[in-house]
């Protein structure tokens, strides 16, 4: 018998497709998620929305938060360490957490070096503006990407720029003679192997979920057409104003992602969905999309 | 042959894919209608408290117990194979009651304890089937009529089958191992003659 194995770290990505993972930050909300039919919740302190409203330093979440969060669901639960902080991840790991997001939402640690992934038996997730940054993620044990989007704004045209540019680049690679791979593994900083890799099955070895500005059953369903296997949520659902329908609503786009009855049908009476953020009012420096290399 | 895999979420694309390298019409199952026409149905691994809780919504879950009362074949992956069972102990999902098994869900503990092991299954020959368990169920009792297809080293049992359903508490979908599908379709085939 043997644990921590690849197959076993992205097997649980795979289990989780098709599905939402919710950001909660007490246990109630976690029972809201479980009972709406998420596939997994993210135990936070704080949703993304309040993290970029406090501004300071966003750390890893209080351990007695996860854990009381644990404790209410049966789902995997994840929990987020900042880029580069990889005693924030033993700690995460030690607590018995199911997936650790090394996640842009909170502040970097180290500002050139991401976490050394393959040294943990937990499997991570990490975000993505673009191929070349999901296979330096890869090359250092990511299980799972996520396209960044940009968390706590409630407006999905990042998540949607995000998803296009790794899709985009998938079959640029596919479509590319073998002896011009090599200079665009160079173009795009990313491991030739893996460059090799894409370019023969077209696809990521590994799932991909949307993250970063879902805030409605539509667009949850516009980033499964765009090619997500996933969604996470993060503000979108307790920052509206009935969290419960909400829930239930994008459980339900998700799985019905191409059927715009049940799209329509869901989507109706959901009272005010969280209030949005134009992407071009944010000063540079506090986009969260940034951090990371 | 066409084999319907319910695609509520989870791994309902590695079964396809895996089925349609047997030779077999493989198609996403998402509401009642499309479950018409089927000779099989794969429930696949994903989470079963957000399967259970989709498959109850457009009234899904009546329709694939109707379809097990019809005599056609099902299989049931990790959260499939609670899906499947009769009675779960200590659990926030309600199954369809379809196999007489008692399961445990989250049965080996969280993520840090998933893992491979390589398994004797008579039913599929001698060479030992690999099997990934993750976040996995166990098989705490077999009852009545179900037969007992894999177990643990330490007698914990992984696999089971009762008439034409079937049920693995691992993912052969996750293998390059053709073995179980191909076990589950001479079921379906064998139901398509009678």
């Amino acid at each position: 018998m043997e644990t921590g194995t690849w197959k076993v770290k992205t097997g649980l990505a795979q289990m989780l497709k098709g599905g939402v993972i919710m950001d909660v930050v007490t246990p109630e909300h976690a029972r809201i998620a479980q009972e709406a039919g998420a596939c997994a919740v993210m135990a936070l302190e704080r949703v993304p929305a309040d993290i970029r409203a406090a501004g300071g330093v966003a750390r890893m979440a209080d351990p007695t938060v996860i854990e009381n969060i644990k404790k209410a669901v049966s789902i995997p639960v994840m929990a987020k360490c900042r880029i580069g902080h990889f005693v924030e991840a033993q700690a995460l790991e030690a607590l018995g957490i199911d997936y650790i997001d090394e996640s842009e939402v909170l502040t970097p640690a180290d500002e050139a070096h991401h976490i050394w992934k393959h040294d943990f038996k937990v499997p991570f997730v990490c975000g993505c503006r673009n191929l070349g940054e999901a296979l330096r993620r890869l090359g250092e044990g990511a299980a799972m990407i996520r396209t960044k989007g940009e968390a706590g704004t409630g407006n999905v045209v990042e998540a949607v720029r995000h998803m296009r540019a790794v899709t985009d680049a998938i079959r640029k690679l596919v479509n590319m003679p073998e002896e011009e791979l090599m200079a665009e593994a160079k173009e795009m900083s990313a491991p030739f192997e893996l460059v090799q890799e894409i370019h023969k099955t077209g696809k990521l070895p590994v799932v991909n979920f949307a993250a970063g500005g879902v805030a409605t059953p539509a667009d949850a369903a516009l980033m499964m057409q765009l090619g997500a296997d996933g969604v996470f949520v993060g503000s979108g659902i307790f920052k509206s104003a009935k969290p419960e329908v909400m829930a239930k609503a994008i459980v339900k786009a998700t799985t019905h992602y191409q059927d715009a009855a049940i799209i329509a049908e869901v989507s109706k009476n959901l009272g005010d969905a969280m209030p949005g953020l134009d992407i071009k009012q944010i000063p540079t420096e506090e986009l969260l999309a940034s951090r990371g290399w | 042959m066409r084999i319907g895999v319910l695609a509520m979420q989870g791994a309902f694309a590695e079964h396809i894919a895996m089925l349609r390298q047997l030779k077999v019409e493989a198609l996403p199952v998402r509401l009642p209608s499309e479950l018409e026409n089927m000779d099989g149905l794969v429930i696949p691994g994903g989470e079963s408290t957000s399967i259970g809780r989709l498959i109850a919504v457009y009234k899904l879950a009546d329709e694939v117990k109707k379809f097990a009362e019809r005599g056609l074949p099902i299989f049931g992956t990790c959260a499939g194979m609670i899906l499947l069972a009769r009675e779960i102990s200590d659990s926030d999902v309600e199954p369809l009651g379809l196999m007489d098994i008692t399961v445990r869900r989250n049965a080996f503990g969280r993520q840090k304890d998933s893992f491979e092991a390589e398994l004797n299954i008579p039913a599929l020959g001698e060479k030992p089937f690999l099997g990934i368990f993750i976040r996995a169920p166990l098989i705490e009792k077999v009852n009545g009529k179900t037969e007992i297809l894999a177990r643990l080293g330490d007698g914990t049992i992984v696999a089971a089958r009762q008439g034409k359903l079937l049920a693995a508490a691992f993912h052969p979908e996750l293998t390059d191992d053709l073995r179980f599908h191909q076990y589950f379709l001479d079921i379906a085939a064998e139901s398509n003659k009678s």
